[in-house]
């Protein structure tokens, strides 16, 4: 294809999308404009009816739970496929030495793990109360475990981003959410109902049997960057080890 | 119905993710790519906090920061590795 014919294909189609665009633009509500019924039903029911104060998760681990367990399924899915994509690389990864020189990076970045974990473990254990839950805290904590490595070296890193004790880790996670829901079903009440309406309200034990949900979803997010990181890294740890 | 006026602070949020997108699409280098990228995502997550989504703010600085540099960073690196080996090979 020549250039004068690519041009030729791309102009029309740049006039076309602009014209839609524009056309889409200027039908959108006004910035601002709210109208659907639900949210403001959510925000005036959360706290009297499910003890939490932070509406957001009171859809996504209890309103609407089952949706937030189909995404963590697929998150669930997404890593196994990676896994699956990136195995066979193994190799002697012990003579491997790209420690960080210098001593300053390793004591702060040591001291940066404790502070990045126990922030991510705050945002889940809060998220009923405060903006996070257990998506946000669970990326937290794995990058905090992340943090290992580039404060450490890959051998302090391979110690325990260890395969044998992530996978369980991350079942536990996965599985409870749907184990919770169960329950409710046992209970004869409907799948992922919040089944003890417990809690004080703005306090860590808030949001019922959702505040479980919460923490799984956090477990198994953190288990599953964590995997996913160690994965990624051996793709590039392997070769040099080959190489040196 | 809610109708809030565009303040002048989620103008400015506004106007640099309009100026960081083409930033990072127009960095040619891979690497000098994840680090506008980097930049491009503290923009994402100012304009979550000015807009009131202070949990998406939260994964978005994370991911952005962290998880995608680290993911886009090895599969460079591993590029890099296999197109050095096979100019070796020739």
């Amino acid at each position: 294809m020549t250039r004068r014919v690519r041009i030729g294909i791309f102009l029309p189609a740049l006039a076309g999308l602009a014209a839609l665009l524009v056309w889409a633009y200027t039908g959108i509500p006004a910035f601002g404009d709210y109208q659907g019924p639900y949210g403001f039903v959510v925000t005036k029911l959360a706290t009297p009816l499910r003890h939490m104060d932070n509406a957001v998760n009171s859809v996504t681990y209890d309103i609407r739970g089952i949706d937030t367990m189909g995404e963590e399924f697929i998150l669930f899915g997404a890593v196994i496929g990676v896994v699956l994509l990136l195995r066979g690389e193994e190799g002697r990864t012990e003579d491997v030495h790209d420690d960080t020189g210098s001593d300053l990076v390793r004591v702060f970045g040591t001291l940066a793990i404790g502070a990045v974990v126990l922030v991510g473990l705050w945002v889940v254990a809060f998220g009923f109360v405060t903006p996070g839950g257990g998506f946000q805290g669970g990326v937290a904590v794995a990058s905090g475990a992340l943090l290992l490595y580039l404060a450490a070296g890959y051998r302090e890193w391979a110690a325990f981003g260890n395969e044998s004790i992530l996978d369980p880790i991350k079942g536990i996670g996965g599985g409870g959410y749907a184990v919770i829901g169960l329950a409710a079903l046992v209970g004869g009440m409907p799948f992922l109902t919040n089944f003890f309406h417990g809690g004080v309200t703005g306090s860590v034990f808030s949001g019922g049997s959702a505040a479980f949900v919460n923490w799984s979803a956090g477990i198994e997010v953190a288990a599953a960057l964590v995997i996913l990181f160690s994965e990624f890294l051996e793709e590039y740890i392997v070769p040099l080890a080959k190489g040196s | 119905m809610i109708v809030a006026t565009l303040v002048p602070l989620q103008a400015v949020a506004l106007a640099l993710v309009a100026l960081g997108a083409p930033a990072v699409v127009l960095s040619r280098d891979p690497l000098k790519m994840i680090v506008v990228n980097g930049l491009y995502g503290l923009t994402l997550v100012l304009m979550f906090v000015i807009f009131g989504a202070p949990d998406v703010a939260l994964s978005m600085l994370v991911v952005g920061t962290v998880a995608y540099p680290l993911v886009v960073l090895v599969a460079i690196a591993r590029v890099r590795a296999r197109s050095g080996e096979e100019e070796g090979e020739e």
